[in-house]
């Protein structure tokens, strides 16, 4: 047994470790597990590279790349630690961009090694694959930042309306095969940075013309993306370990996509493209009538007299930090008798399953947070409905009016309940921009201000 | 200001403007409250409840001499006598059928709030007391024909024998007819109901009624109000009244429209039809009665044994109830017109809800007010643009479904089979990862999204691996400084991916509990 063949069989370890980690992760029972079989796996993978290395390199390298990773877990770490679980949308894309970044670092390096092949059209094949590596690298890196400046509000979150802005996504494309081609016949570094431009160029483009509505999407997009990243750079470096664990990371991202999309009625393929084919939504002016403000005592007496409560929290409870007094005013509504419930869409807050994090996060127990589906058909029988910071997924329009924006989306019914509270800080409109006629529904309520006050007044209250 | 609270002069009448717990929120406005001893004896509020809630008790002259004057029913001349000048008069007065009173309170320097002239916009529905009297009317409806009618309302199946439901009819599903419905099928009775608004089939459907449609067509209602009907809808809305009331053992009706005499709905020939013993409750015979032979304020028996109640005192039948709504409403106005908090009243005419109250403003007649608008109505586009929506997304050709999924067949099995060296090694591998990835995720929990988007994150930082090998090359010649440097970023910005990513994932898992 050489130290390559050992390798070779870790790595299948590690793969089959990184497959029972993703599927660990369907289930709450074994997500531990699964996160420990990740773990476990990746450890492999590096300590047998290193093993690989140590074996048959000089010292200095190994001392550098011992420095590189301690100084990356320590980032890591300190990262991983600090971040408040509202701020993980920005973190996991901004992670993204690292491995895009890693993906076009080793496209490079492998062109740059000028390595020695059997046949031209081994050679030719190795060239297109540093291509293809460093494209989908750059388009991660730079789509990446871009999502994470939108979800730390750092850039606006209105979609970037360039004019003919599909015929500039499908023209990189065509320019991209192009320069390929070119760079297969002649190889040389000015191709290199031009199609490193390029790629750059298109990912800032294809996330900064996706409205903030559509991020959750986004985000899981790019993780796909950096899965297929790391899968052209598996067929680069002839490694199937990066195939393996790319592919997976690829399609499973795309499929988290899919279903996104799905949840959204939005169709795949205008997320992926970069907002391909949205149209600029008409501002309407519809007179909607008038709406009704209540205050938090009103709120706690309703609460108190009711048998079954909805709590549907939206991105402005995770702006607000109220989780933690929503937690706390479920628990006392419990104490007394009242059934809470949550009810989750899919695309609540700026990642799939942001709200869930953030009710476990506050120790509220996740078997009576339920997803829309679960909910949706008993809201009719719900006494109170409190929206908390949630705008767009309880909009009636999007049920009710065919030429709304968000028409055909599904949504939580919350108006078919008793009594509907609505926390929100103005009545300005959502995130997709279009105004609520929930807010001006007779069994609505508007309790303004900010909803972490607002919830501990109600809590007072009671 | 001092607010003071009437006791109420009329024959019958045992509501009062104002309870202890409406006082105290008067109080807490800034006002000070003089009650009128004994005011609320009738609704079982005694003085003493007043003074702990903050009010004090005072003689007729006391109460009437106060800058504000709450009270229930309209004022006779000589109450009006009584008024300081300057003051205000916040009572029902009925302003549309009243119109020499309104001339009369205009003669003197006086404000005057008619609470029955509240706007049916959502905002003020708090404080709006025909909505919370009918409520109780309604409500007191079916309790009065309960006690008239000779059996259970719900049905049931004893030892003794089977007991058929009661079977309901309430003509108009306004705030009455809800509450009519509400009570009446809460006691287990069959409930119809008939409104010329088909905007309220879902509303009597909520409560527990039946809703009979009318089909002929109707304008929607703009203000809230039910309007005049059309020829044609009365005459298939009388065929339905017929057939009902040969079916149903009580009706209950609450048709009104605003300032016009109430339109008659059951016939005498109807009234003949019904069953012996069965109940009808007329709550509109105050305006002249939705039904042949009811008298106001009397109870009739007619010859086939139908009993016809006319009762117009159906809200101050529960008269505790009756004041301590009628005294929030007035309150909620109160809080509107007082907006310092400060005990001082304060009208702002910019504010429909006020300009539409105040029917005469220091003396000058302010009535009527300039119509208000209240967009109930839902567009009525919908149907059709959703059948251009349908047409214009034709379902995919299967044929071209094929032909895509065959295009994708044949380039994976060229590329596969002309690829040389180790591609077609890479291409299995990768194809199998791809199917197991969409397998192995397929029935993720959504809660676990994050999580899962978090550790596979963590995991497509394996390209470190890839970094790691480029690093370690000693083969490279003249650019190994590069290579050398860009590999060692690399590394870096992978690893903290990797250890980022997993730390972070735990992180939030260990959040998770049951």
């Amino acid at each position: 047994m050489s130290t390559l063949s050992a390798t070779n069989a870790a790595y299948l370890v590690a793969a089959l470790l990184f497959i029972l980690s993703l599927a660990g992760l369907s289930k709450h029972e074994t997500s531990r597990n699964g996160v420990l079989y990740g773990i476990v796996g990746m450890t492999v993978a590096l300590v047998s590279t290193f093993v690989l290395l140590a074996d048959k390199a000089d010292s200095k390298p190994v001392l550098f790349l011992l420095l590189a990773v301690a100084i990356g877990a320590a980032i890591g770490l300190w990262q991983a630690r600090i971040v408040e679980m509202t701020g993980m949308p920005e973190l996991i894309a901004m992670l993204h961009s690292f491995v895009g970044l890693a993906a076009v670092l080793v496209g490079w390096n492998s062109y740059l090694a000028h390595e020695s092949f059997a046949s031209d059209s081994l050679e030719n094949i190795h060239h297109a694959e540093i291509f293809i590596g460093i494209f989908i690298g750059a388009v991660t890196f730079t789509g990446s930042i871009v999502a994470n400046l939108k979800l730390s509000a750092k850039m606006k979150s209105a979609p970037l309306m360039l004019p003919g802005k599909n015929a500039i996504n499908l023209g990189s494309l065509a320019l991209f095969a192009v320069l390929t081609g070119w760079f297969v016949a002649t190889p040389n570094l000015g191709l290199l940075i031009a199609v490193t431009a390029l790629a750059l160029a298109l990912g800032w483009h294809l996330v900064a013309s996706i409205g903030g509505g559509d991020m959750p999407v986004v985000v899981s997009m790019l993780n796909s993306y950096s899965g297929w990243a790391a899968a052209a750079s598996g067929f680069l470096l002839d490694n199937d370990l990066l195939i393996v664990t790319g592919a997976l990371v690829g399609s499973s991202g795309a499929y988290l996509s899919y279903i996104m999309c799905q949840a959204m009625n939005r169709s795949f393929i205008s997320v992926i493209a970069g907002g391909f084919g949205l149209e600029v939504s008409s501002s309407d002016d519809t007179d909607y009538g008038e709406h009704r403000e209540t205050n938090a005592e009103d709120v706690a007496d309703l609460l108190k007299n009711a048998s079954s409560v909805v709590i549907t929290p939206g991105y402005g409870m995770a702006v607000a930090q109220a989780q933690y007094p929503v937690a706390d005013l479920t628990k006392k509504l419990r104490e007394r008798g009242v059934d809470v419930k949550f009810g989750i869409h899919p695309v609540a807050g700026r990642l799939p399953g942001h709200m869930n994090v953030l009710l476990a996060e506050a120790k509220v127990p996740y078997d009576i947070v339920l997803e829309m589906d679960e909910v949706n058909d008993d809201l009719a029988e719900v006494d109170v409905v409190l929206v908390i910071g949630a705008n767009d997924t309880v909009n009636p329009a999007a049920a009710e009016d065919p030429s709304s924006p968000i028409a055909g989306m599904p949504v939580l019914r919350v108006w078919e309940s008793k009594d509907v509270i609505v926390f929100k800080r103005s009545m300005a409109a959502g995130y997709a921009g279009v105004q609520n006629p929930l807010f001006f529904r007779d069994n609505t309520q508007m309790l303004f201000g900010d909803a972490k006050d607002r919830v501990e007044d109600i809590i007072r209250a009671l | 200001m001092k607010i003071g609270v009437i006791k109420e002069s009329s024959a019958g009448e045992t509501r009062v403007a104002g309870t202890p717990a409406t006082v105290a929120q008067l109080v807490k406005l800034g006002y000070d409250v003089v009650v009128e001893s004994g005011a609320g004896v009738a609704s079982s509020f005694t003085d003493e409840a007043y003074v702990e809630a903050g009010a004090a008790t005072g003689t007729h002259a006391e109460a009437w001499g106060a800058d504000v004057v709450l009270k229930v029913n309209a004022p006779t001349s000589d109450e009006i006598g009584l008024l300081a000048d300057g003051a205000t008069l916040v009572s029902l007065i009925a302003p549309a059928l009243n119109e020499a009173l309104v001339d009369e309170l205009a003669q003197r320097n006086l404000t005057v709030l008619a609470m029955d002239a509240v706007p049916r916009i959502s905002r003020a529905q708090s404080m709006d007391v025909l909505s919370s009297m009918a409520n109780i009317a309604g409500y007191r409806a079916v309790v009065e024909a309960a006690h008239e009618f000779g059996r259970f309302f719900t049905g049931q199946v004893t030892a003794a024998g089977k007991v058929p439901p009661a079977k309901v009819l309430v003509a108009g599903a306004g705030v009455a007819g809800l509450a009519a419905i509400g009570a009446a099928s809460s006691l287990g009775a069959i409930v119809r109901a008939t409104d010329p608004r088909p905007e309220v089939a879902d509303q009597v459907k909520s409560i527990g009624g039946e809703y009979l449609k009318v089909d002929v067509e109707q304008e929607v209602s703009t203000d809230g109000y039910a309007k005049a009907t059309s020829e044609d809808y009365d005459r298939r809305a009388a065929e339905i009244y017929s057939e009902q009331a040969a079916d149903v053992d009580i009706i209950i009706t609450t048709a009104l429209i605003p300032g016009r005499a109430a339109p008659r709905l059951i016939t005498e020939a109807d009234v003949a039809a019904m069953k012996p013993g069965s109940v009808i409750v007329d709550m509109a015979a105050a305006q002249g009665g939705n039904v042949a032979g009811s008298v106001a304020g009397e109870k009739v028996v007619t010859d086939n044994g139908v009993t016809i109640l006319g009762y117009t005192d159906l809200a101050g039948r529960l008269p505790t109830q009756a004041s301590q709504l009628y005294g929030q409403n007035l309150v909620n106005l109160l809080k509107l017109v007082t907006p310092g908090k400060d005990g001082e009243l304060t009208l702002d005419f910019d504010d429909v809800v006020q300009r539409g109250v105040t029917v005469v403003r220091d003396g000058e007649k302010t009535w009527p007010p300039p119509p208000v608008n209240v967009s109930a109505a839902p567009a009525a586009a919908p149907a059709v643009a959703e059948a251009k929506k349908a047409e214009e997304k034709p379902p995919p050709n299967p044929a071209v479904k094929w032909a895509v999924m065959g295009a994708g067949v044949l380039a994976l099995f060229l590329i596969t089979a002309f690829a040389p060296g180790e591609l077609p090694k890479h291409f299995t591998v990768l194809m199998l990862s791809v199917v197991i990835g969409f397998y192995v995720i397929g029935n993720v929990a959504h809660a676990l999204h994050t999580p899962l988007m978090s550790v596979t994150n963590a995991i497509s930082g394996i390209i470190v691996v890839g970094a790691m090998l480029q690093i370690g090359g000693s083969t490279y010649g003249d650019n190994g400084t590069v290579i050398g440097v860009l590999s060692f970023v690399a590394i870096l910005v992978a690893s903290i991916n990797v250890f980022g990513g997993f730390a972070v994932t735990r992180r939030m898992l260990s959040m998770f509990s049951k």
